[in-house]
């Protein structure tokens, strides 16, 4: 019964969306007040309705219900209560169900936080995503329904995959959405821009603080997917180049230009077509994502789907959602007023610097993640662009990238002096740069990729420090966004501090070890001292016992596992790492050799600074948190909301 | 310098730009392509000599000799066999008479050694080059049944 509720729930979400979508639209054409205020209450309406399928799914799963198929393939009696949850969208048909909700909690929000906004724009805005919901409740209806039954009913379900049990996987998900389908909100209020012909500095001022929280999630599930790559994988890796890393890594690099972009089109008037442009690349790249993720094209742990209709139906929704705005877009542009005129050096000139090289990035990324789909597809053969493309890339792209930071934030508007810059920077600079060349020599091996790395790292640290005592010392109120800019500034510093130590300093040690017998990471040794059976709820598992010593002092015991899951023939590395502020210990247990006494593969790891990794993550996120709540937001809304 | 001739310069330093960012971008890339081959393919000698692949198949059944944590294995498209030689961690699905995609280089005694041993994140996922090989394999063979 329950199931068959949600069903019918989610039918009335599409006819809810459907209207959502339309009226409110046709009501701007026709300026008919009656249809535009529908948006909001319809929005609720939405929600409410989606809720309802995603309760009556959640609470199917807690019931063990298997006559669910869904359920079925991706639950078990033995699974603990927390993962029975995030089982709901531990497979393709709930995870696109947890799209669709957040992208009405989005629409929601949006209703009941525009008050201030003129009603015309509110429908509009509210009629996009309306509509962007519209084609995901009817995919889902069509081709990915996850109350459909399984008669007769499964005695047990099959488990989630073992690679999901975690709490990390608990919160990935979700978060990585908000990130995807807060694009979507961006997106919206740039097409209502383009219908409505005023593109104008309210409209980014309004559109802002919900792209930068979009982008603060996307951040916040990026970093907790690395995360759990780092830990949950068992061989150390925190980022692979894996298709569906930069399937969210896309979005993040177009949307990282596009609150910088917002913010010039709001200060100055200017840039707005490239805004635009910014915002509808930021939301079809979170599709692209969508895509390449749940339509089984790619090799990966995310593919849950091998089923071709279900691929070529959001290909479809891609060429369609992309196709229409850049033809709104051709349309409307030849009205867009020029802004502000620039200098060739000012922080409009050094903020579309920023912008065209993160849009080159993002081009270089989406070569080498899609090249291999397009040659296969077309039946040209096989083959994989490896790591080392990325690599190569992507660093010398993000050197110039990261040195403009810092002149960025000091640059004046319009017309900037070099000489002013060189001066207010002068010290920052060379501080920077005598502490990169000289710390080396006590983390290390001196190479010159630790030097430019260092460097960057404390030119940002030292630039936002620097701008942050200058500020503190002038009067006057220093508003929210100041602070989060330069947070999340720090917290890049941060990050790529610890990237450079990380790459530079790690050392990997794969061993093959019998009981009693120690490897040595200078100045650390690992001794394996005892291997035991222990069973957990559903699974049985070895456990290695490890003594650690640094410098011969005993540190501490490390309890790496090797799982087996009931449910399937799977193994699971679960690696035990010890964090400290400069370095994590890592040691995964590999496999047995057999042998008396029992011989193991081992990985024993040494990774300075990868705490600095989630350090930088996690100062961006609250960073981006602090600016998006900005008090002047909301009175700059009061503000453009009355009319002229 | 007019406005006109700032406009200019700007819009011919971003070309220069974009065009250098392109050229290296499309250098690397070109660089850095990992071709698939099935092991029919490599015996057949279409597989490059000093350069990184990738081959699929299966693991061939009694094939795994280890030796420390050198590992050498068949592996199989049920055609041809290449031998490969790796030395390191294997993923935790690695199994005889399961799927696997290896990426490395050949030497000159036709042993392939691999540099990576890729992961696989389900018991019943089969890479989609393994099956690939595996499918071009049972194709080529049904031909040759049907043409005698």
């Amino acid at each position: 019964m329950i199931p068959e509720l949600g069903h019918f729930a989610l039918i009335l979400a599409a006819v809810v969306a459907l209207i959502q979508g339309v009226l409110p639209l046709a009501g701007t054409v026709r300026e008919n007040l009656a249809w535009q205020a529908l948006a909001r209450p319809s929005a609720a309406l939405q929600f409410g309705l989606v809720a309802v399928a995603f309760a009556c799914l959640t609470s199917s799963f807690l019931a063990n219900d298997f006559s669910v198929s869904y359920v079925a393939q991706h639950s078990n009696t033995l699974l603990p209560k927390p993962y029975q949850v995030a089982a709901v969208w531990g497979g393709h048909e709930g995870s696109l169900l947890l799209w669709v909700l957040l992208l009405a909690l989005w629409s929601v929000s949006v209703a009941l936080f525009s008050r201030s906004l003129p009603l015309a724009m509110v429908a509009r805005v509210l009629s996009v995503l309306g509509l962007i919901s519209t084609g995901f409740l009817a995919f889902i209806l069509t081709t990915s329904n996850p109350f459909e039954r399984l008669l007769p009913a499964a005695p047990e379900g099959r488990d989630l995959n073992p690679l999901l049990q975690d709490p990390g996987l608990v919160i990935h998900p979700p978060m990585l959405y908000m990130g995807y389908v807060g694009m979507s909100v961006a997106f919206a209020f740039a097409i209502s821009a383009l219908l409505s012909g005023r593109l104008d500095a309210a409209w980014a001022r309004w559109s802002r603080p919900w792209t930068v929280i979009a982008w603060t999630f996307l951040t916040f599930g990026i970093g907790l997917g690395s995360w759990w790559a780092y830990y949950e994988l068992g061989w150390g890796g925190w980022w692979f180049w894996d298709p569906v890393e930069n399937a969210s890594l896309m979005p993040w690099l177009v949307g990282t230009a596009l609150i910088h972009s917002l913010m010039v089109t709001e200060k100055r008037g200017s840039f707005k077509a490239w805004t635009v442009l910014l915002a509808i690349a930021a939301f079809s790249l979170s599709l692209l994502g969508t895509f390449l993720v749940r339509s089984g094209v790619l090799t990966s742990v995310h593919a849950f789907a091998s089923d071709p209709s279900r691929g070529i139906f959001i290909l479809i929704f891609l060429a369609l959602v992309v196709g229409s705005s850049l033809t709104l877009f051709a349309w409307r542009a030849p009205q867009v007023t020029l802004g502000g005129s620039m200098g060739l050096l000012s922080r409009e000139s050094l903020l579309l610097s920023n912008s065209v090289i993160l849009v080159v990035a993002t081009a270089a990324v989406l070569l080498g993640t899609i090249y291999p789909l397009i040659i296969d597809a077309l039946n040209l053969g096989k083959l994989s662009v490896g790591p080392p493309y990325f690599n190569l890339v992507f660093a010398p792209l993000m050197v110039p990238l990261l040195f403009i930071m810092i002149p960025g934030t000091v640059a004046h508007w319009r017309e900037a002096r070099l000489s002013d810059i060189v001066r207010e920077l002068r010290v920052v600079g060379l501080l920077a740069l005598a502490l990169a060349l000289l710390l080396p020599f006590a983390m290390g091996a001196w190479s010159l990729g630790v030097v430019l790395g260092l460097f960057l790292g404390l030119w940002i640290a030292l630039g936002t420090l620097q701008q942050v005592l200058f500020r503190v010392r002038k009067p006057g109120r220093i508003g929210a966004s100041f602070w989060g800019m330069h947070l999340a500034h720090f917290g890049m510093a941060v990050l790529v501090i610890g990237i450079t130590g990380v790459k530079s300093y790690e050392v990997e040690r794969d061993v093959r070890m019998g009981l009693g017998e120690q490897v040595t990471i200078a100045p650390y040794s690992f001794k394996l001292v005892g291997l035991q059976e222990v069973k957990g709820p559903n699974y049985n598992a070895v456990r290695g016992e490890f003594d650690v010593f640094k410098d011969g002092q005993f540190l501490e015991k490390m309890y790496p596992e090797k799982r087996r899951y009931f449910s399937s023939a799977m193994p699971m590395t679960e690696a035990a790492i010890d964090s400290g502020f400069m370095r994590d210990l890592y040691v995964s247990l590999g496999e047995s050799l057999g042998g008396t006494p029992a011989q193991w593969s081992v990985r024993v790891y040494y990774k300075p600074f990868v705490p600095w990794l989630w350090a930088g993550v996690l100062l961006m996120v609250a960073g981006g948190l602090l600016a998006a709540l900005d008090r002047r937001y909301r009175r700059a809304v009061n503000k453009a909301a009355q009319p002229a | 310098m007019t406005p006109r001739q700032k406009r200019f310069s700007l819009i011919i330093g971003g070309i220069v730009v974009l065009a250098l960012a392109a050229g290296f971008v499309l250098n690397a890339f070109q660089s850095n392509l990992v071709f698939f081959f099935t092991p029919t393919q490599v015996a057949q000698g279409e597989a490059p000599k000093n350069k990184v692949f990738r081959v699929g198949g299966m693991v061939k059944e009694g094939s795994v000799k280890r030796d420390q944590t050198v590992i050498e294995f068949v592996v199989t498209d049920t055609a041809r066999d290449i031998p490969v030689r790796y030395s390191g961690l294997l993923p935790d699905l690695f199994k005889e008479g399961k799927g696997v995609v290896a990426q490395g280089r050949l030497d000159e005694q036709g042993l392939f050694v691999a540099s990576e041993v890729l992961a696989k994140h389900d018991e019943n996922y089969m890479p989609p080059e393994a099956q690939h090989a595996l499918d071009k394999a049972t194709a080529a063979k049904a031909g040759q049944t049907v043409k005698p």
